[in-house]
């Protein structure tokens, strides 16, 4: 029984390591691939570890292509995202959480339903507006919408998390005369910090990690974000994979340093948000 | 006083909402709308779209490449769902062990799926070359075999994406593990009693337990399946002979590139009725195998 017990501990542990392995070659061969020069590329067999590493590689990567600008672009739509998150999810979050009105249930579903809309029937209406407007190759249609919405999935989150802030603490305040928005943004908000800064880093993420937006809205080479600067290293028939592994492994560092901190945050999300049942 | 609140309250509700109002009016519902114009006018994106009735949805009909889109995303959503459910869940199993360091594995696994589209198409685009890559390598140094040429071989450009898609199954394994790990432990240690061998507490517990994360997950992996574009984009972009020309990358072409705006919200509604169908269809059948424990 003793046995048995170890040996299955000894086989599961085993089996882990050889997956996460699995899961993370890929990731260690784009890392390697970007210290090597092209004959240690196609050695055969292949070199996981080049000697010497050809660590210049990366230097020639952010002087391929404008890095230090498409970084700025990309930078900048990521913050104008996550402000824009932070302003507008918590104040319809609220409404459907912590108001007593009789239309939150049916604005709760409505902000529900919007996840069942793929992204292809919204965006040839959504250009052609935003083309009008005359804001093709600028950065406002990728910025501007997230002031007003948040995200159906953060919403979510964030109604389960106001549920559980107790009513007395608002009714108390109410008695005192205080306003509904003096509720909110002295009372509620400041308690639900650490959720915040989690959804701040979902929408880092997905701004981040964007690629058809961009692609739809940014023409001119000079307004790219990183994500579409990668295309560049790649010409018809030649790809630069040292320089395009090099600079994919700079794109890649921002996202695990966001992961790491989101991750337990998502794990506990399906607690939190009730999806057990 | 109290009709007087019910009004306060509304107003308030109503103000605190307003940003996500006009958000959805006008980045949602207006453009749902006029892409359903769209679909029965000639439109190329600038001056007055021309009604021309139904005859985007009837030329694509007979457009062989729309078939092909089409069959194609079917045929990778019907192998990449159904395999990445069982990926998934299996990796959750096996993250559900109690080791000391299984922190580490779980970090090891998720991390891929929060990665950029681009770079992962990149990364595989990489891994999958069929002279260089580190998977024909593989094969030839182990199997003694020659790899075939992954994406630029038609008949293993789709199961390349299928398996490219399986690199991030480890967002769903995390969602299936917190969800394995909120089963009742009671639950299960009775069922040991009773002499519940493995196979009976995972089919007869777990999975029961866990049917609304199942629910949940197969939705959004046949909304994610269905909707297909960046890796396939910067992999293939269609190629070779159309095999990875998938629903929404043609329905691009047709926006962007052809300046068919009117065929490709005809594509669109498409789109959107379909997996609305599919939705449903899960929804109804999903009275049967999905189990609430009441609460909310």
């Amino acid at each position: 029984m003793n046995l048995r017990w170890f040996l299955s501990k000894v086989v599961t542990r085993l089996v882990l390591i050889l997956v996460s392995a699995l899961y993370l070659v890929p990731i260690f061969w784009m890392f390697t691939t970007s210290i090597k020069d092209m004959s240690q590329v196609m050695a055969y067999p292949p070199i996981w570890w080049p000697d010497p590493p050809k660590w210049h590689n990366y230097v020639e990567a952010v002087n391929y292509i404008p890095f230090g600008q498409y970084t700025l672009n990309t930078i900048l739509i990521c913050a104008g995202n996550i402000v824009g998150v932070l302003f507008s999810c918590p104040l319809v979050a609220y409404s459907i959480s912590k108001i007593k009105w009789r239309g939150r249930n049916f604005l709760f579903m409505l902000i529900l339903s919007t996840m069942l809309i793929p992204f292809p029937v919204t965006m040839v209406p959504l250009f052609v507006v935003f083309a009008r407007l005359g804001w093709i190759n600028t950065f406002t249609p990728l910025i501007l919408p997230a002031f007003f919405g948040g995200g159906a999935f953060n919403i979510f989150l964030l109604r389960q998390f106001f549920l559980t802030i107790p009513e007395e603490l608002s009714d108390a305040a109410r008695i005192d005369g205080a306003s509904e928005f003096g509720i909110y943004s002295r009372i509620i908000l400041p308690l639900i910090k650490p959720i915040l800064i989690v959804i701040a880093l979902f929408t880092f993420l997905g701004a981040w990690n964007d690629f058809m937006g961009p692609l739809i809205y940014l023409q001119d080479e000079a307004k790219y974000t990183l994500a579409l600067g990668l295309q560049m290293y790649r010409s018809t028939n030649y790809v630069e994979w040292p320089l395009l592994m090099a600079a994919a492994t700079i794109v890649v560092i921002p996202t695990i340093i966001a992961f790491y901190f989101t991750q337990n945050t998502i794990v506990e999300s399906v607690t939190l948000t009730g999806l057990k049942g | 006083m109290r009709a007087s609140t019910a009004r306060r309250n509304t107003i308030y509700g109503l103000l605190f909402a307003l940003p996500w109002i006009i958000g959805f009016l006008a980045f949602t519902a207006y453009p749902i709308l006029a892409s359903l114009y769209y679909s029965f006018t000639e439109f190329v994106g600038i001056g007055t779209p021309k009604w021309i009735g139904g005859e985007n949805y009837y030329n694509l009909f007979h457009d062989e490449l729309f078939w092909t889109s089409l069959y194609n995303t079917v045929y990778y959503v019907s192998l990449a769902v159904p395999i990445g459910f069982v990926i998934g869940l299996g990796l959750a199993l096996l993250l559900n062990s109690n080791l000391k360091e299984v922190g580490i594995y779980r970090t090891l696994v998720y991390l891929p799926y929060v990665l950029p589209a681009v770079a992962v198409g990149f990364i595989w685009l990489w891994m999958l070359n069929p002279y260089y890559g580190l998977v024909n390598l593989f094969l030839n140094a182990v199997f003694h075999i020659q790899g075939p040429g992954w994406f630029s071989d038609p008949k293993w450009a789709k199961p390349a994406f299928v398996m490219l898609a399986q690199w991030g199954a480890g967002g769903s394994a995390v969602i299936f593990l917190s969800a394995i790990k909120d089963v009742p432990r009671e639950m299960l240690e009775s069922a040991e009693i009773d002499g519940a061998g493995w196979w009976t507490k995972f089919s007869k517990i777990i999975i029961p337990m866990i049917s609304p994360v199942i629910l949940y997950h197969i939705i959004t992996a046949l909304f994610g399946g269905f909707q297909i574009f960046t890796t396939a984009y910067i992999a293939t972009n269609g190629a070779p002979a159309n095999s990875t020309l998938f629903y929404v990358l043609y329905l691009y072409r047709n926006a962007f590139q052809y300046g068919k705006m009117g065929y490709a919200s005809a594509m669109a509604w498409i789109l959107f009725i379909l997996v609305l169908i599919i939705t449903l269809i899960i929804f109804r059948t999903s009275a049967r195998w999905v189990f609430y424990q009441g609460g909310e």
